[in-house]
C-alpha cells in the first residue's frame, strides 16, 4: 500500500467499485480498502436490478446472472395475486444478480484499470486537517498506516462509519429502517423467471416479503418491514419463517442472512471538504423498492468524475465537490427517490383493505415500460380516487 | 448495558444505522459497542434476529 493517494475509497460494493474503476480510468490513482476479507461476501442483498440499469454499467455475464427476469407478482394481503407481464413476451426486465460473482467482477475491472485493492483492511479514523478530510488510518491485521488522499470516497454502505466520524449525522430513524432478512432456498416451487412481491399489515408491516427466483427451484426469499414494527417475537426473522412454513414447507434453506436497506430521504448533504458520500453510505436507496445496486454504481462514477475534475483544479473544497450533490439530485436517480419517498409513506399508510382494493383493480397490465412508474400510473388510472388522494404527488407524476 | 448474543448476531450492520450516539460498529463479523452508548435499546427493537438486549444491571 502506497501512502498518497489521488482518490481512497472505503469500501468495496458496487459503490466503491465502479469509483475507483472510473477514476482508475481517467489516469487518478486510487486505492480500495474493504474491511471484510473477502469482496463479495456476506451478501445482504434480494439482488435484483432493472435490465436498462444494469446495461448502463457492464453487459451481462452468465457467470454472475443468476436469473433473467420477464414478469413480476404482487400479491395482495387478501392472497389474490396480480401478475405483470412485459406488453412483448419473453421480454427480459430484469436480472437476479449473483452478487459473490458481481461484485468480485467489478473490483477486478477496478484493479483491472490500475487501482489498488486492500481486503481485511479496515479506514478506523479520518485524517483531518484545516477541517479538510485528507485520507484515512487503516489497519489490517494490527497494523496501522496512514494513507493520504485528496479526496476520500465513502461507499461504506449501511453500517457506515466513515462519514459519521468526519461529522456528518447519518443516523437512520427507527421507522426508516428496513429490518430485514433473508434465505436462499432450495426445492421450492416458483415460477423461475418472475419475482413475486407480497404486502399486508399481517405478513410484512410497513415493507414487503419478496420471492425473487435464482435458477430452477431455488430463490432468494426474504422480508423487510419498519424497524418500528420490529420487536421481541415480531421480528424480520419471525414474518419471514411464518411465511416459509406455510408457502415452502419442503424448501431447504441453504443461506441465512439478516440485512437493514434505509427506506428515508438521502443525507441532507453528501459532500464535506475533500469527502464524498455514496451509494448506501449516502442513503441514496430507493425508498419504495429498495434497490440500491444502481444508485450505488450512479453516484460511485459520479463522485470519481467529480473528484477527478476537483482535483485537477487544485479545489476539493466542499464548494466545489458539491457538483456531485447538485448533479445526482437533479438526475432521473434523484427524482425518482423523491418521487418513491412520497408514495412509499402514502402506501405505508394504508390499511389492508386498501391495499387489496388498489390491487384488484388492476388485475393485468400490459406495460409498454417495466417500471415502478409506469405500474403506478396505470392504478393511477383505474383509481381515480387516488389521484385526490396523493394530491400534489399525483400532479408531478402526470 | 447493551449485550450482544453473538451466537444470534448476523453481523448485518442493521443496529449501526440508527444508532443516536455513533456507538457501535462493525468491524468485519464483530459488533463493537463503544462507552458512548447510552443503552436506549433503538437498536435492540430493530434487530432483525433479536441478537440485541438492553440488560438492566442490579
Amino acid at each position: 500500500m502506497k501512502n498518497k493517494y489521488d482518490i481512497l475509497v472505503i469500501g468495496g460494493g458496487p459503490a466503491g467499485a465502479i469509483a475507483a474503476k472510473t477514476a482508475a480510468e481517467k489516469g487518478f490513482s486510487a486505492c480500495i480498502v474493504e474491511k471484510r476479507p473477502a469482496i463479495g461476501v456476506p451478501v445482504r442483498c434480494a439482488e435484483g436490478i432493472g435490465r436498462e440499469a444494469l446495461h448502463e454499467f457492464i453487459d451481462p455475464d452468465p457467470r454472475w446472472i443468476s436469473a433473467e427476469m420477464t414478469g413480476a407478482s404482487i400479491v395482495a394481503p387478501d392472497g389474490f395475486l396480480m401478475k405483470l407481464e412485459s406488453a412483448l413476451a419473453g421480454n427480459k426486465v430484469g436480472y437476479i444478480l449473483d452478487r459473490k460473482f458481481f461484485d468480485r467482477e467489478l473490483v477486478w475491472k477496478a484493479a483491472e484499470a490500475g487501482a489498488d485493492v486492500f481486503v481485511k483492511t479496515r479506514a478506523s479514523s479520518p485524517l483531518m486537517e484545516d477541517g479538510y478530510v485528507k485520507g484515512a488510518k487503516v489497519e489490517c491485521c494490527g497494523k496501522v498506516t496512514k494513507v493520504t488522499a485528496d479526496v476520500v470516497i465513502a461507499a461504506d454502505g449501511v453500517e457506515s462509519k466513515f462519514s459519521r466520524w468526519c461529522g456528518i449525522d447519518t443516523t437512520v430513524a427507527m421507522r426508516e429502517i428496513m429490518s430485514s432478512a433473508q434465505y436462499v432456498m432450495a426445492d421450492v416451487d416458483i415460477d423461475e423467471h418472475s419475482t413475486v412481491f407480497y404486502l399486508g399489515n399481517e405478513i410484512a408491516p410497513e415493507g414487503y416479503l419478496w420471492v425473487f427466483p435464482k435458477g430452477k427451484r431455488i430463490a432468494n426469499v426474504g422480508i423487510g418491514i419498519s424497524g418500528k414494527k420490529s420487536g421481541e417475537g415480531h421480528r424480520a426473522k419471525d414474518y419471514l419463517d411464518r411465511f416459509v412454513k406455510k408457502t415452502f414447507p419442503k424448501g431447504k434453506q441453504i443461506e441465512y442472512i439478516a440485512g437493514g436497506v434505509s427506506v428515508c430521504r438521502p443525507l441532507e448533504c453528501t459532500v464535506a471538504d475533500g469527502l464524498i458520500i455514496t451509494g448506501d453510505a449516502a442513503r441514496v436507496v430507493d425508498p419504495l423498492t429498495g434497490g440500491g445496486i444502481y444508485n450505488g454504481m450512479y453516484t460511485g462514477r459520479l463522485a470519481a468524475e467529480v473528484a477527478a475534475e476537483c482535483i485537477a483544479k487544485c479545489d476539493v473544497s466542499k464548494k466545489a465537490l458539491m457538483k456531485y450533490d447538485k448533479t445526482w439530485r437533479a438526475s432521473k436517480m434523484g427524482k425518482v427517490i423523491e418521487r418513491n419517498y412520497l408514495i412509499k409513506e402514502y402506501l405505508i399508510k394504508q390499511p389492508d383493505e386498501k391495499l387489496n382494493e388498489i390491487i384488484h383493480s388492476v388485475s393485468k397490465l400490459n406495460l409498454k415500460e417495466f417500471t415502478t412508474m409506469s405500474l403506478i400510473k396505470e392504478i393511477m388510472k383505474v383509481n381515480p380516487k387516488l389521484m385526490l388522494e396523493l394530491g400534489a404527488l399525483a400532479a408531478s407524476i402526470h | 448495558m447493551l449485550k450482544v448474543h453473538r451466537d444470534i448476531c448476523g453481523y448485518c450492520g442493521c443496529c449501526v444505522s440508527v444508532c443516536p450516539e455513533g456507538a457501535l460498529e462493525l468491524i468485519d463479523a464483530y459488533l463493537c459497542i463503544e462507552k458512548s452508548c447510552t443503552s436506549c435499546g433503538i437498536c435492540a427493537k430493530v434487530c432483525p434476529l433479536g441478537a440485541l438486549e438492553v440488560v438492566h444491571e442490579k
